[in-house]
């Protein structure tokens, strides 16, 4: 009966979102009188997963057949279902991102399960089973009941604040049956920036607008971004652009992004970038042009020239050090 | 090669968001609506996969009349026909169920939509359809290019690209750069009157989840200014007083 985390791996460890997600399922189990099941697919070491006690998990189920080494929703859907009944689990509970919706979406319709991504708070289980979503790109929320006897739930970062214990999870292999359809597509490349940090994972964004004034001006940001441990993104126009890479556009149309900080530099703030951020619990804007919209939305702000500004903010956080 | 189109018809990006009947109802006064982003994305691709391959394109929508303009404009763009499935949507899930029922009575090489809805942002509904189906799924892809009867594509991944191919039929969710949004011309627009649009009754299912209330989130609180010469400033308060460093 347990509930069910499926967690990505980033280098044989959990990634940072997948533990939110498993320290929300430890809440929902506990709310619902069970215990937390954590499922790995990939290469891990056993002491990387039993991270997950920390959050919450009693139990990981590890799945580390050479065949899934390479992210395939496909599969890992097909995995997951053997999980849930192995476990006879009816709450299923992963972070959002392109894989965790993909892998919720096709086990939802294999379990005929109710499906809600987005979620921004801990289920209400007073009476029944009520969920509050964003939705409208986070302009909005929706309170959602499921009725249905297995429940797939894709959390929001940032949904609950996770706390760590010292409680350890024990971790056994799970061997399920892969199936040949679910390799039917061959992986002819993979293009990785390795080293940078994950979007979606980062606590820090560090973010340039066109009042970056060109591609070749990105260092005093970049700068900030690496004293700070920030990932880099950008807007819209700079992506397309090509001043910066498509997958660091952030916005309606590009990542949609829940930081604990979010530093917007010489970007105006379109409304399609707002949506791509409101997410993020601070956010700071640097322009030049004191009527720029973006600081309507900002916690802080400062009127004033990117490239003299970034640097000196790269400054002080050095010597804070 | 047979594509079906999936496309929502969604608020226009910069449409204000505000809720009627105590919360329960979507306020559509003033609001105008879109063929949804992405799914406009995926509609161009497939204009071009068209013209390239030959086939036939049919742009399929869940929704009730009041999709008809939208429906219209992508018939105008280059759709040869459509299909309406005559109903409120009520969750991904029952989307997904009326789509996957269309496309078994059909057999499509190729079924194209968005990475998600910019209404409810679930980005699921080409995972469940294509489970339903039992034919592999894959998004958000944002280049596609189809030969001898092969996929070749694209797909966003964490900090990076992934290069894929695979047999037809597939289920794409589909985002910018996989082609260039399209404009109805005046042939088209003329065109598009006389292209069928099939009203269909929805097959009735259980609700597997209730939208029972929506909210606002709440106003967000002035934004504290920090004079230029004083930017170092900026680094203490998010340290002692937003305490996110």
């Amino acid at each position: 009966m347990s509930v069910i985390i499926f967690v990505e791996l980033d280098n044989g460890s959990i990634k940072k979102s997948s533990l939110e997600a498993i320290y929300y399922g430890s809440k929902v189990a506990e709310s619902t009188q069970t215990t937390a099941t954590v499922l790995a697919i990939g290469s891990a070491e056993e002491s990387a997963l039993k991270e997950a006690g920390k959050f919450g998990a009693q139990k990981v189920l590890h799945a580390n057949d050479g065949k899934l080494s390479h992210e395939n929703s496909l599969a890992y859907a097909n995995v997951l279902a053997q999980a849930v009944e192995q476990e006879g689990s009816k709450i299923i509970i992963m972070a959002k991102s392109g894989l965790g919706d993909a892998v919720a979406a096709r086990v939802a319709a294999k379990l005929k399960a109710g499906i809600v991504s987005g979620v921004t708070e801990l289920p209400d289980t007073s009476s029944g089973f009520t969920v509050t979503r964003a939705i409208y790109t986070g302009k909005a929320f929706a309170s959602v009941e499921l009725n249905s006897d297995t429940k797939v739930l894709v959390v929001r970062k940032n949904a609950v604040e996770a706390v760590a214990t010292e409680a350890s999870a024990s971790v056994e292999v799970f061997a399920p049956t892969l199936q040949d359809s679910d390799f039917a597509a061959t992986v002819k490349n993979v293009e990785k920036a390795s080293s940078e940090l994950s979007l979606t994972d980062a606590d820090i964004i560090v973010s340039g607008g066109r009042g970056m004034k060109g591609p070749d001006h990105w260092d005093p940001l970049l700068e900030l971004a690496d004293a700070l441990g920030a990932a880099t993104g950008c807007s819209k126009p700079v992506s397309d652009l090509d001043w910066r890479p498509h997958h660091e556009h952030i916005g309606q149309t590009g990542i949609k992004v829940a930081p604990n900080l979010y530093i917007a530099c010489g970007i105006s703030g379109a409304i399609q970038h707002l949506a791509g951020v409101n997410g993020s619990k601070c956010i700071v804007v640097i322009n030049k042009d004191p009527e720029a919209p973006f600081f309507k939305a900002a916690d802080y702000g400062i009127v004033g020239d990117v490239f003299d500004v970034l640097p000196r903010l790269t400054k002080a956080v050095e010597a804070a050090k | 090669m047979k594509i079906l189109v999936c496309i929502t018809s969604v608020p226009d990006t910069t449409a204000k968001i505000s809720f009627t009947q105590d919360n329960t109802q979507f306020n559509k006064t003033g609001v105008q609506f879109i063929i949804g982003p992405y799914d406009d994305y995926a509609l161009a691709r497939a204009v071009e996969l068209k013209e390239q391959h030959g086939g036939s394109l049919t742009v399929l929508n869940v929704g009730t009349s009041d999709s008809d303009p939208q429906i219209r404009k992508a018939l105008a763009i280059g759709a040869d026909d459509a299909i309406r499935i005559d109903t409120e949507p009520t969750d991904s899930y029952f989307v997904a169920a009326q789509i996957a029922e269309i496309a078994q009575k059909n057999s499509y090489d190729l079924i194209l939509m968005g990475r998600e809805s910019i209404d409810f942002n679930s980005g699921v509904v080409h995972g469940l359809v294509g489970e339903m189906l039992g034919i592999p799924s894959y998004s958000p892809v944002m280049k596609l290019e189809i030969t001898d009867g092969k996929a070749e594509f694209a797909r966003e991944i964490d900090g990076g690209k992934e290069f894929l191919e695979a047999d037809l039929p597939l289920v794409l969710g589909c985002q910018e750069p996989i082609a260039e949004w399209k404009i109805p011309n005046m042939r088209g627009i003329m065109t598009a009157r006389s292209k069928p649009l099939n009203v269909v009754p929805a097959t009735p299912m259980d609700d597997l989840t209730v939208l029972k209330k929506y909210t606002l989130p709440a106003p967000k609180g002035e934004c504290k200014m920090i004079a230029a010469e004083d930017a170092e400033q900026l680094i203490a308060l998010l340290r002692t007083e937003a305490k996110v460093l």
